[in-house]
C-alpha cells in the first residue's frame, strides 16, 4: 500500500462566486475508514463542498490540506471521483477505463488486467468492446464506478451517483460502492436520499444554505439530530419555507442573518 | 435555351471519355487542393484546440481574428502570396511563383483559419462538458488535448470539410498565384472562367458537373461516415 493521503482537513472553508459565499465558514475532518455521506437539500452547497474537497475548484478563503504523509506532494493523483451525470469519451467501454489508467501513468502491460478485474467486479464485462456513449444512463454510471475503482483510490467522492437512476441500477451502484469501500477506499459522497444517507454511512454531515450544520455519526444523527433544521429535514420536512410557522427555526438557524 | 443544351452534351461527352486535358486540370485541381486542406488541417485543429483550451493574454483577439479570417477574400490572399513569392518579393529567389506549390500556399492561408476556428467551436464546447471529468482524472488542458481533438473527430470532419469546400471552390487566390498556365497550374475553377470567357462553354459546363459531382460525393461520403459512426458511438 502507498503512503496515506488521509486525513482531510478542511480550515474555514468558504467559497464565493459572483459575490455570493455559496459555502460558509466550514470546518471539519475526514479521518481514514468511515463512509461519509453529505446530506442536506438541494442548493445546500453539497456538490460545491465535495468539489472543494477533491481540489477541483479553490476556495476563496480557508484551505482544505491532506495531513496524511503523502498528502503534500500529489494528493490527486489519490483521488478519485465519480459525478452525477457520467461523462463518457467517444470510445469503448474499456477505452474509457483504460484512458483514466494511462492518465495516472499505468504501464499499457499491466493495464489489460486491471480494466478486466474492473468491469468483471462493476458487471460490465461483456460490454467491454461496445462504444461507451451508447450504455444505458446506469451503465454508464456503473462505468464510471468502474474506471474510478481501476483507480484503486485512497479517496472517492460520489457527488448524489444514483440521482436519475431507477431502483434497480440504485442498488446496483450502491452494492458497487460498498463493495469498493470495503476494498479500502475511503467513501465520501452526497445524496438527498435519505434511505440511501441511512444504507450508506458511518458519518453523517448536514449541510444547509453553504453551512455544515451537524457532522455526526450515522446512527446517533438518524435517531436524534442535534441541530433543528436537520432534524426537520430528517423528518422529511420541507427546509425551503423561509419562515416557519413560528419563528422557532429563525431563531435557531445560525443562517438566518443572511436571509434577510 | 439550345446553346445550354449542346454544351451539356458536348460536356457529357467530355467526361465519359475521359478527355485528356480534362483529367489533367481535374487531378492537379484535386492534388492542389487535397494537399492545401491536409496541410491546413495539420496546423489549423491543434491551433483550434490550442486556442479552446488555453487561457493566455490576447485569447479574445486571437478568436476574433481566426473567426474574421474565416472570410478572406482569395483574390487578397492572391495579391499578398502573389508579392511575397513575386522575383522582386522576400521569397523570389525560390521561384514559386505560377507553380502549383504556390497555389497550395495561397489556400493553406485561406482554409487554415476556416478548420481553426471551426475546431476552436468544437472542443471549447467538448471542453466545457468534459472538464470536470478530465481534471478528476488528472488531465489538464494540455493532456486533454489529443483526447479531446479524437472525442470531436465527427464533428472536426465537417471543420475539415468546410475547408475543402473553399479550397476546391475558391478561383481568386490560385488565379493569381498560379497564372493559369496549361499543362502546369490550370485548375478547375480557373479553367472554367478563362473557357467561359473564350466562349468554350462545353469544357467549362464540364469542368463545372465534375466540380459539383465531386464536392457532393465527398461531402456526402463524409455526412454518411459521420453518422455511421455517430450512430454508433452516440
Amino acid at each position: 500500500m502507498t503512503e496515506a493521503i488521509l486525513p482531510l482537513a478542511l480550515e474555514n472553508v468558504s467559497l464565493e462566486i459572483g459575490g455570493v459565499r455559496l459555502i460558509k465558514d466550514i470546518q471539519c475532518r475526514f479521518e481514514a475508514g468511515p463512509r461519509s455521506v453529505v446530506i442536506g437539500p438541494n442548493g445546500a452547497g453539497k456538490s460545491l463542498f465535495l468539489r472543494l474537497c477533491h481540489g477541483l475548484i479553490a476556495p476563496t478563503s480557508g484551505a482544505g490540506r491532506w495531513q496524511g504523509p503523502a498528502g503534500a506532494a500529489q494528493p490527486g493523483a489519490a483521488q478519485a471521483m465519480v459525478f452525477q451525470r457520467p461523462v463518457m469519451l467517444r470510445r469503448s467501454v474499456a477505452a474509457n477505463v483504460d484512458y483514466a489508467l494511462k492518465l495516472k501513468g499505468h504501464a499499457r502491460a499491466e493495464r489489460a488486467e486491471i480494466i478486466d478485474e474492473a468491469l468483471a467486479r462493476c458487471g460490465l464485462r461483456r460490454l467491454r468492446d461496445q462504444p461507451a456513449r451508447v450504455l444505458s444512463f446506469g451503465e454508464q454510471q456503473k462505468l464510471a464506478l468502474a474506471r474510478a475503482w481501476a483507480l484503486r483510490p485512497q479517496v472517492l467522492f460520489l457527488d448524489e451517483p444514483t440521482a436519475s437512476l431507477d431502483p434497480a441500477a440504485t442498488h446496483a451502484v450502491e452494492e458497487i460502492v460498498q463493495a469498493i469501500h470495503d476494498a479500502g477506499t475511503r467513501i465520501i459522497m452526497t445524496t438527498h436520499d435519505l434511505g440511501q444517507a441511512r444504507r450508506l454511512s458511518d458519518e453523517v454531515l448536514f449541510l444547509h444554505r453553504g453551512r455544515l450544520l451537524e457532522h455526526a455519526e450515522a446512527g446517533a444523527f438518524f435517531e436524534n439530530p442535534k441541530n433543528d433544521l436537520a432534524q426537520a429535514f430528517v423528518r422529511g420536512e420541507l427546509l425551503w419555507w423561509r419562515y416557519g410557522r413560528d419563528n422557532r427555526r429563525a431563531e435557531a438557524d445560525p443562517t438566518a442573518e443572511d436571509l434577510d | 435555351m439550345n446553346d445550354f443544351g449542346d454544351a451539356f452534351w458536348a460536356a457529357f461527352q467530355l467526361v465519359v471519355s475521359l478527355d485528356a486535358d480534362l483529367t489533367e486540370i481535374v487531378g492537379l485541381s484535386l492534388q492542389v487542393s487535397l494537399t492545401a486542406v491536409f496541410i491546413a488541417a495539420l496546423i489549423g485543429l491543434p491551433l483550434g484546440a490550442a486556442v479552446a483550451l488555453f487561457r493566455f493574454p490576447g485569447r479574445m483577439a486571437v478568436v476574433v481574428i481566426l473567426n474574421a479570417f474565416m472570410g478572406l477574400p482569395p483574390v487578397v490572399v492572391g495579391l499578398v502570396v502573389y508579392l511575397l513569392l513575386s522575383r522582386a518579393g522576400p521569397f523570389g529567389v525560390l521561384g514559386l511563383l505560377f507553380t502549383p506549390t504556390a497555389m497550395i500556399i495561397a489556400q493553406v492561408i485561406l482554409i487554415t483559419p476556416i478548420i481553426a476556428a471551426l475546431t476552436r467551436q468544437v472542443i471549447e464546447d467538448l471542453w466545457s462538458e468534459y472538464e470536470e471529468q478530465l481534471r478528476s482524472l488528472g488531465a489538464g488542458p494540455a493532456r486533454a488535448l489529443t483526447a479531446l481533438l479524437w472525442d470531436g473527430r465527427f464533428s472536426l470532419v465537417t471543420a475539415v470539410l468546410a475547408g475543402f469546400g473553399r479550397a476546391s471552390a475558391e478561383v481568386g487566390a490560385v488565379m493569381i498565384v498560379g497564372g493559369n498556365i496549361d499543362h502546369v497550374s490550370r485548375v478547375m475553377t480557373t479553367a472554367i472562367a478563362l473557357e467561359v470567357s473564350k466562349g468554350d462553354l462545353a469544357l467549362a459546363l464540364g469542368l463545372g458537373l465534375i466540380l459539383l459531382v465531386l464536392s457532393t460525393g465527398i461531402n456526402g461520403a463524409a455526412f454518411l461516415i459521420k453518422e455511421m459512426a455517430l450512430k454508433r458511438h452516440a
